[in-house]
This record gives structure tokens, sequence and C-alpha cells, in this order.
């Protein structure tokens, strides 16, 4: 068995755009990715807007008109689907913890729900929130 | 097996169970602010403002955004803590982060009793 693994060919360095991640892995970085992308978010847009949008109507509408721009509607989508993704995964990985879906299949199965999961609500809302 | 003298120092289960906790916390928060998003809706400056002009909502939001800071240090730290291998530059970096999580805790605390 040591044999078999030693023999097989192994990569010897790391090249990101050679290296095929399983789903699973595919999901946890997206899961790292959208969480800077939400931390970057809130610190240069989310606290402005926030305090932006309860300080006065003049201010609140100044804020929507910004946000109807078409920059604007895609930073939202942005900011929407990462913090969809992270919700979903993070559930995801909270019931790993637990020990629910260990399973190889079943690791699988949920990473493609998250994925589904997080696009489809992103549209959803993304539609409601936008347009 | 490493051997590790576990007192005085711990190693990083504190930080790993506050991810989860904070995690939780702004779970329970985001659907419950949908649903009182909707149920206020058509959105308006008046409906927006009195929103977060409900105590439950202004206490809701504020354990949120503290969840929020703590959760966001942890991750933004492991972040750092993988990739950026300077030390000098990482503590730069976690002190910047420390204090734009800090500023922008604070700011959204006081948006909040300020409505």
């Amino acid at each position: 068995m040591a044999d078999a693994t030693i023999k097989k060919k192994r990569p010897v360095y790391l090249d990101l755009f050679r290296i095929r991640l399983p789903l699973p892995g595919f999901v946890s970085i997206l899961h790292r990715i959208s969480g800077a992308l939400l931390f970057l978010l809130l610190v240069l847009f989310g606290v402005y807007w926030f305090a932006q949008s309860l300080a006065s109507p003049e201010s609140f509408a100044a804020l929507t008109q910004m946000l109807s721009t078409p920059f604007f509607k895609l930073v939202i989508l942005a900011a929407l689907w990462s913090y969809l993704h992270h919700f979903c995964a993070g559930i995801r990985y909270l019931l790993l913890d637990m020990e629910v879906g260990i399973a190889l299949e079943h690791a699988r199965a949920s990473s493609w729900a998250v994925l589904a999961v997080s696009l489809a609500l992103t549209a959803a809302i993304g539609s409601k929130l936008i347009w | 097996m490493v051997k590790r003298i576990v007192t005085g120092a711990h190693y990083g289960f504190r930080d790993w169970l506050m991810q989860r906790i904070t995690a939780v916390v702004m779970a329970v928060y985001a659907p419950v602010f949908l649903i009182a998003l909707y149920a206020n809706s058509p959105v308006t400056y008046e409906s927006w403002k009195s929103l977060f002009a409900q105590t439950w909502m202004q206490l809701a939001t504020f354990l949120f955004l503290v969840s929020l800071c703590l959760h966001a240090w942890v991750g933004v730290r492991d972040i750092l803590m993988d990739y950026i291998k300077p030390v000098g530059i990482r503590l730069a970096m976690e002190v910047l982060v420390i204090i734009a999580l800090v500023g922008c805790g604070g700011w959204a605390v006081e948006t909040l009793w300020r409505t």
C-alpha cells in the first residue's frame, strides 16, 4: 500500500493553474474568496452606505441613485453572491463539524448544493433588489 | 505526537469556537432581517428608518455587527497567516485590519443608535 502511493507520479510544485481542485476544495476556496471579498466590501462601502441610508432623506435618495448605476449594481450582486455563498458554505461546515455529511458522496452532493443554492438565491434576491 | 504544555496559551480553539458562534448569530440575523425588510416593503427612507428605530432591531443589528467584526477578524487573520509570511508585514496588515474593523464597527453602531 505504501509502495503504491510512493510510485504514483505526484506534482513536485504547486502550480495553481495545473491543480484541479476536487469539488469540496473548490467550494472551500470560494468560501475564502467570498469571505475576503465581503471584508473588503464592508470596509470600502458597506458601513458608509449604511450610514448614508439612515442619515437623511437626501442622503438616502443620493445613495439609491448611486446604487442604481450599472457599476454599483454589479458591486451589489458580487456582495450578495459572496454573502450567500459564504452563508451556505458556512452552514455546510457547521454540519461537517458536527460530523453530518462526512462521507465522500455526501460531501460532494452538499458541495453541489452549496453552489446551486447560493447562485439561485443570488438570482432570486438580486432580481428583486436591483430591478 | 507532540506534547504541548497547554497552560498559559491557547492554540486557536477559542478563535475556532468564536468563528462558529458568531456565524450562528449572523445566520439567524440574515433571514430575520430579510423578513423584516419584506414586511416593511416597499423600501423608502421612512420605512427603512422606522425599521432601524425599533429597539429589537437595534439590538439584533448590534449583535450582528459585533459578530461580524469578530468573525471577520478571525477569518482575515487566517488568510494573512496563510499567505503573508514576513512577520513585520503581516503584523502591519493585522493592525490595519483591526483598525478598519473597529472603525467600521464603531461607525455602524453610532449610526444605529442615532436613528
